[in-house]
């Protein structure tokens, strides 16, 4: 490993620059076009999805069904209580499947 | 609309917000401190990494590379890479933050995780974003995430089978429930369903981790060229 400080800082700066290079880069504009808007409303929604989507099809069918309980139960539930249900469906499919 | 609620709930609502995700949280930071350790790190350069960097999935493919003697080039552009999206929380969430200092949103950006960008969204659609809510959150997150990463890295063979309490897939889950509650937001199943495709599609071919920025910027393409244009104003 060679000067692993410097590359752990560096590696600290680059996350930190993405975490704040967004927002200096979107306030240098006054007006903002409203397919931008759009774009940036569905932000949440694209990136988190993309984020779990592979988990969805590489772990398992107890895995998959756990995603869509969760997503079902919250179109309707608290986060907390999608959460619990989509966990006890993990469990329950887990101890019947294996 | 909800009544807005007064400023004293907002400390006690974002650590309240924050509790669920902790069960995560915990676990996947100690495994974390464990695998530094096992891959070379001292306790102190792994202190540094999660005190500096933050965000989990990057700091175990740099732990990795950096004990595959990869060129720190290729570790710095993995871990830019798996960070991208923050450049799109940060766009975001930004224009939410007009409570904010300056100096508060500076610290406002180092802390902004998966969880407390999806959070602090969903606080922003029912009342305003104010820094208590933000840092209160933040601070029970992060305290969490240090504490875990020392205990880890300490006892690391501690939790030796977390399948078995499902912690191991709880962030999917948990973040697959938080999509949902946006889900009056304007084309809500049309963005999720092309993200969760061209995901798919990235992931099987070119792999992780293009399938979240892939991913997430065919949503963005879709919600702006499905997006109306507004009634223009009246005088």
């Amino acid at each position: 490993m060679h000067e692993p400080v410097l590359l752990i800082i560096a590696c600290a700066s680059i996350t930190y620059a993405t975490r704040a290079g967004g927002h200096v880069l979107l306030s240098r504009f006054k007006t903002i076009n409203y397919r931008f808007e759009a774009a940036l409303h569905a932000v949440p929604i694209a990136v988190l999805t993309a984020l779990v989507a592979p988990a969805a099809l590489t772990h398992g069918p107890a895995e998959a069904a756990a995603i869509i309980v969760s997503a079902s139960v919250a179109m309707r539930c608290q986060l907390i209580i999608s959460v619990a249900c989509g966990l006890s469906t993990l469990l329950l499919l887990r101890h019947l499947l294996t | 609309m909800a009544k807005m609620p007064v400023h004293g709930n907002d400390v006690l609502d974002g650590i309240k917000d924050a509790l669920p995700i902790l069960i995560a949280v915990a676990p996947f930071s100690a495994v974390f401190g464990a695998v530094a350790i096992s891959n070379g790190f001292s306790f102190a350069e792994l202190m540094l990494t999660s005190a500096s960097i933050y965000a989990v999935a990057s700091q175990y493919v740099m732990v990795d590379l950096i004990s595959q003697e990869v060129p720190a080039w290729s570790v710095m552009l993995s871990v830019f890479a798996i960070n991208f999206r923050h450049v799109l929380y940060s766009a975001s969430i930004g224009r939410h933050m007009q409570a904010f200092s300056l100096v508060q949103k500076a610290v406002a950006f180092f802390l902004l995780v998966d969880p407390q960008y999806a959070a602090s969204e969903a606080r922003r659609n029912k009342t305003t974003l104010r820094p208590a809510y933000y840092f209160a959150y933040a601070i029970t997150v992060y305290t969490t995430w240090m504490v875990a990463n020392a205990l880890g890295a300490i006892f690391g063979t501690l939790i030796s089978h977390p399948e078995k309490l499902g912690i191991d897939f709880i962030l999917p889950i948990y973040f697959m429930g938080l999509v949902a509650g946006f889900h009056q937001r304007p084309q809500f199943f049309l963005v999720l369903l092309v993200s969760c495709l061209a995901s798919w599609l990235s992931y099987f071919t070119l792999g992780s981790p293009w399938h979240i920025t892939l991913g997430g910027i065919a949503g963005l393409i879709t919600a702006a060229l499905t997006a109306k244009e507004p009634e223009p104003e009246h005088a």
